[in-house]
């Protein structure tokens, strides 16, 4: 029971003074050392390069483009602002029609024109956080279960817990099949839940996948699909990477999986999506959620719950008159995935030519790096941790270890590549790549130097200088990584994760 | 399925009276097959009529587990069985989608039921279990207060367009039309950020969730500003959220556990049932103010609900005061505040003071007395239980926008609001225009005084107008309503007789009002007439309407 004994006050709630929000964590370090040290190109060339940051930045220009030729969407302009009133007043919860019907269009948009949405069903929320939040709180009571492939989200454990009372359990993914979510191994935890006593309301996929980047596979949703079926469970698809899908590629959401199997082998009360504008625009500073149920009492609870996070009218009229645009929606759509297509192709051939694999993906802002053959100990989370200290500090990129999205396996490492321009994103690879293989000189030098040992044994004087050298400065190496920056950061780094 | 919850009812009630006689029966489940066997050879010795009571309650209490056992196939089928029904009828109509999206619009369509039936509601079985919360809320929409925003939405007055539309007079806001766009253009070209495309990555990425130091500065300026300068806020101790709804929510989450109580006196503002209980399963003890103490909080009630409270092992964790009063419009003394802030620290508790309509004081004399002033001359502690809610949307007639404020002294519950805020936080486009709209105090002065002045002018206006037909209404000195007392025109003296009045209005008169009982008013026959939607010119209107009601109440009574 947390409470302000120490000075007198007035008891505070557990929810205010429990650790459930998971900033605490030793990861946001990183963020940390990232507020204190900035990279800028040519203002701090040595600072720390931001990629723990699943922003899309990569098309922003064209979003400027579109707003300074419609300068009437807003209504703080000359063009716009006869509408001010109107639209400074306008409270409904329900949504102004005009941004509901222009989302409805665009999440058909961004799921290829196959699947359409009614309007009727949309409803807003402070983000896909917020979202998120509302549709735990729609569907289950404290204590109840919701299962969650793992690797996930990092911020899950604060957006779906914290102020819901609900449980995660996650379903374990192995590198063995390149992470690839099975009906298997959700029955396997199903049943692991339900012979402990939870009761089990729902599972949650996160697809495309955020950290892996990976799609599932229309059998697999429709599997999965027919599972909670059969077991009555809720089924939450948080689809917020649908348009980060990399050119060439299709994505299958669940809505088009409902509308393909037979009406006996989907209950569609069972099925909700959750989507959000911050990355398939990337607009986060907008905080445009939406759930998106095919319940009619989910619609109708959530839309109550949806006045305690509204997305601004003002914005609502903005974003309803840019998604209408076909011409506009219809261009930055391809050219979004053309770009992160490029991106993902540049940054993963650069970490390749020093040996450095990623698991392969279609989709997402970030890579899932594959580092267990640098780690010191490749089964244990604490040479994963080392190994992301030096990463941060010495190699100075801020990247996100697996352990934060309870991966199981350590040695995985998310890098998001889409929140900078190429010259910085030049500047990482180079960093990268350095560090590499200064650290592969190192291994061979260790190497050969052994060899050298056994061969040459009046050598031995000047050999024993070389190793202790060597030694230390690879313990200086790890001892400067190890000692965190204790700095505050003003702001909670996990909304941005 | 009823059978086997009364069975398990009444095994629950044998189980404690088992624990209750020491035999040890209930307690620990494992333990009741070994009590039951050695029990049955003691029953043909003595003690044979206590045992042989105990014996079948064991029965029972196996038979609860029996079926708990079996419950959860049962349970999974029965609830497959409904669903696939549900899927059937769906196919049946070959269409799936448009019947689904049909009864959507029933859904939304829930008739008028007065607060009283809802209860019957309150336990349905849906084919697909959501969460017990989302039943409730889901039950939460059908009281007065949302069906007649509804019927307004429908038919809206326009006096043009639609001169025998619904007049709303229940909603809480403010149709102050100042010339707002040319301020915002001709004085403020910075505000054309946004136009200018240069600042759009700024303001389409992530920023602290909590608010702009810059927005938080203007607030904290507009806040002074609206206690006339009598105590400045500390922009550092300012936690922005998207509208009072979700800055009350926070609070309520940050201050108490689900189960725990905070004390409301009533009659008091109708969102409170959603916001501070809805979600947070925080329960609100309604403390009763009269209309013979002029609606005057009495410290004796206070003290009585609060250890009545005790008494029932509820805890409370604050009480939650609104200054200007909604929905009565008057303004807490100073001598009032310092009761409360009295009562608050002897019983330890919370203070949630409401002040979102700090700025619409009409009343030329009217003070307005924030709760931050009467605890900047108090000690820390007293401070650190303090937490003001203010809602910039409201005072500044742009509720779109969804700007309010929670203000503390309290590092801790400033600190899990900021996070919570993540949640539900503010756009940040509307951040940047609002930061242009009320960072330049000439406007902000010239929109104060100019609203203080409509305000008044519609508030005279109409209650002279009432007070003609006989209605008189509590003196108000804040805020956008008057309270009404129509006890007169109700043809019995309880809650069923305001409702059919309240139904009259919206049919016959074609206005929306808002029920005492919505606010929690123990004596029938009050209205709340939220006056700050009409201008001058639609008073008569709406006079007339009421006239025409009061003369079929009573040619009917």
């Amino acid at each position: 029971m947390g409470s302000l004994k120490k000075n007198g006050g007035a008891i505070l709630s557990k929810i205010a003074t429990n650790d459930q929000h998971g900033e605490n964590s030793e990861y946001f370090d990183g963020w940390k050392a990232y507020d204190k040290d900035p990279f800028h190109l040519s203002r701090n060339p040595h600072g720390i390069i931001q990629m723990g940051l699943a922003e899309n930045q990569l098309c922003l220009d064209l979003i400027k483009d579109w707003i300074k030729e419609n300068p009437k969407a807003s209504i703080c302009t000359p063009e716009g602002v006869h509408q001010f009133e109107d639209i400074a007043n306008f409270q409904d919860y329900h949504g102004l029609k005009e941004f509901r019907q222009a989302i409805a269009h665009f999440m058909g948009k961004a799921r290829g024109g196959r699947v359409t949405f009614d309007p009727e069903r949309i409803v807003m929320s402070g983000g896909a956080t917020g979202a998120n939040e509302t549709i735990m709180f729609c569907l289950a009571d404290p204590g109840d279960v919701f299962l969650v492939p793992s690797p996930y989200y990092a911020a899950f454990d604060r957006d779906l817990r914290w102020r819901t009372g609900v449980e995660i359990i996650p379903v374990h993914c192995s590198s063995s099949n390149n992470f690839k979510l099975t009906v298997e191994a959700v029955e396997w935890a199903y049943q692991k839940a339900q012979e402990s006593n939870k009761k089990v309301k729902g599972l949650i996929l996160t697809n495309p996948s955020n950290p892996l980047g990976t799609m599932l596979e229309k059998d697999t949703l429709k599997n999965l699909v027919r599972f909670v079926t059969r077991k009555n469970i809720h089924l939450v698809v948080d689809e917020i990477y649908a348009a980060t899908v990399f050119a060439g590629v299709n994505f299958v959401s669940v809505a088009e999986v409902v509308n393909d199997l037979d009406s006996y082998e989907v209950n569609v009360d069972l099925i909700h999506i959750v989507y959000s504008l911050s990355k398939d625009m990337g607009l986060p500073g907008f905080r445009v959620g939406i759930v998106y149920s095919y319940n009619d009492s989910v619609v109708s609870c959530a839309r109550k719950m949806s006045s305690f996070g509204l997305v601004s009218s003002q914005t609502q009229l903005m974003l309803a008159s840019m998604l209408s645009d076909d011409r506009f929606v219809e261009n930055f759509l391809m050219e979004s995935s053309r770009r992160l297509g490029i991106r993902h192709g540049v940054f993963t051939l650069g970490l390749k030519k020093v040996g450095i694999t990623c698991l392969s993906s279609d989709a997402g802002l970030f890579v899932w790096m594959d580092l267990r053959h640098l780690l010191r100990d490749r089964n244990s989370f604490e040479s994963e941790i080392e190994l992301w200290r030096i990463i941060v500090n010495i190699v100075k990129l801020n990247v996100s270890p697996g352990s934060s999205f309870r991966c199981t396996e350590p040695g995985w490492f998310r890098v998001c590549f889409a929140n900078m321009d190429d010259d910085t994103l030049h500047v990482a690879l180079q960093r990268i790549q350095d560090f590499v293989s200064k650290n592969n000189n190192k291994i061979s030098e260790k190497a050969s130097d052994n060899n050298d040992q056994i061969i040459q044994n009046n050598n031995a004087k000047k050999q024993k200088w070389r190793q202790s050298n060597l030694r230390l400065s690879f313990r200086r190496l790890y001892e400067d990584g190890l000692s965190s920056p204790g700095i505050m950061s003003p702001h909670s780094p996990l909304l941005r994760a | 399925m009823t059978r086997t919850e009364t069975n398990r009812s009444r095994s629950s009630n044998s189980n404690s009276e088992n624990s209750g006689d020491g035999n040890g029966g209930g307690g620990e489940r494992t333990n009741a097959m070994r009590v039951i066997v050695p029990l049955q050879g003691v029953v043909q010795g003595r003690g044979g009529l206590v045992l042989g009571s105990v014996i079948p309650c064991a029965f029972f209490y196996f038979l609860q587990f029996y079926l708990k056992r079996n419950r959860k196939n049962d349970s999974d089928s029965g609830d497959q069985n409904s669903a696939s029904s549900s899927t059937n009828s769906d196919s049946n109509s070959g269409l799936p989608d448009r019947t689904r999206s049909q009864s959507a619009g029933h859904l939304t369509e829930l008739t008028g039921l007065p607060r009283s039936l809802s209860r019957i509601l309150l336990s349905p079985r849906n084919s697909v279990s959501v969460s017990s919360r989302a039943n409730c809320v889901i039950k939460g929409g059908d009281s007065p207060y949302y069906l007649g925003q509804k019927r307004v939405k429908e038919d809206p007055y326009d006096e043009s367009g639609n001169p025998d539309g619904v007049i709303e007079l229940g909603l809480a806001q403010n149709n102050h039309k100042l010339s707002f766009e040319d301020d915002l253009v001709s004085e403020n070209p910075k505000e054309e950020a946004i136009s200018d495309g240069l600042s759009i990555s700024g303001i389409a990425s992530y920023e602290p969730c909590d608010g702009l130091m810059e927005l938080k500065m203007a607030v904290a300026g507009f806040m002074s500003e609206a206690t006339k300068n009598s105590v400045s806020f500390d922009p550092s101790q300012l936690v922005l959220t998207s509208g009072a709804a979700s800055a009350i929510e926070i609070l309520s989450f940050c201050l108490a556990d689900s189960g725990n109580a905070f004390l409301v006196p009533t009659p008091c503002s109708p969102g409170y049932d959603r916001d501070v209980k809805w979600r947070t399963g925080v329960e609100i003890i309604h403390v009763p103010c009269r209309s013979a103490d002029n609606f005057n909080i009495s410290m004796v009630v206070l003290d009585r609900a609060f250890y009545q409270a005790k008494k029932r092992g509820v805890r409370i964790r604050g009480i939650i005061i609104s200054n200007p009063s909604n929905p009565m419009g008057s303004l807490l003394s100073r001598e009032n505040l310092y009761a409360i802030l009295d009562f608050a620290r002897e019983r330890n508790i919370h203070i949630i003071s409401n002040e979102i309509f700090a700025g619409s004081v009409h009343e030329e004399e009217g003070e307005f007395v924030s709760m931050a002033e009467i605890v900047d001359t108090e000690e820390n502690i007293d401070r650190e239980r303090v937490h003001i809610v203010y809602d910039l949307s409201k005072d500044l007639s742009f509720p779109g926008l969804r700007s309010a404020a929670i203000y503390s002294s309290n590092e801790s519950v400033l600190s899990a609001s900021r996070k919570l805020t993540t949640l539900s936080p503010v756009s940040s486009p509307t951040q940047h225009l609002l930061i242009s709209a009320i960072s330049n105090p000439k406007f902000v002065q010239r929109f104060v005084k100019t609203n203080r002045q409509r305000l008044q002018g519609v508030y005279t206006e109409l209650v002279k107008g009432l007070k003609e037909l006989g209605i008189e209404c509590t003196r108000s000195n804040g805020g956008f309503f008057c309270w009404a007392d129509m006890h007169g025109l109700i043809s019995a003296y309880s809650e069923k007789g305001e409702i059919e009045l309240w139904n009259k209005l919206l049919n016959i008169g074609k206005i929306n009002v808002i029920p005492g009982s919505c606010c929690h008013c123990i004596e029938p026959g009050w209205f709340r007439f939220c006056f700050s939607n009409l201008s001058e010119r639609d008073v008569p209107v709406v006079l007339n309407r009421i006239r025409k009601v009061c003369e079929t109440c009573k040619s009917h009574n």
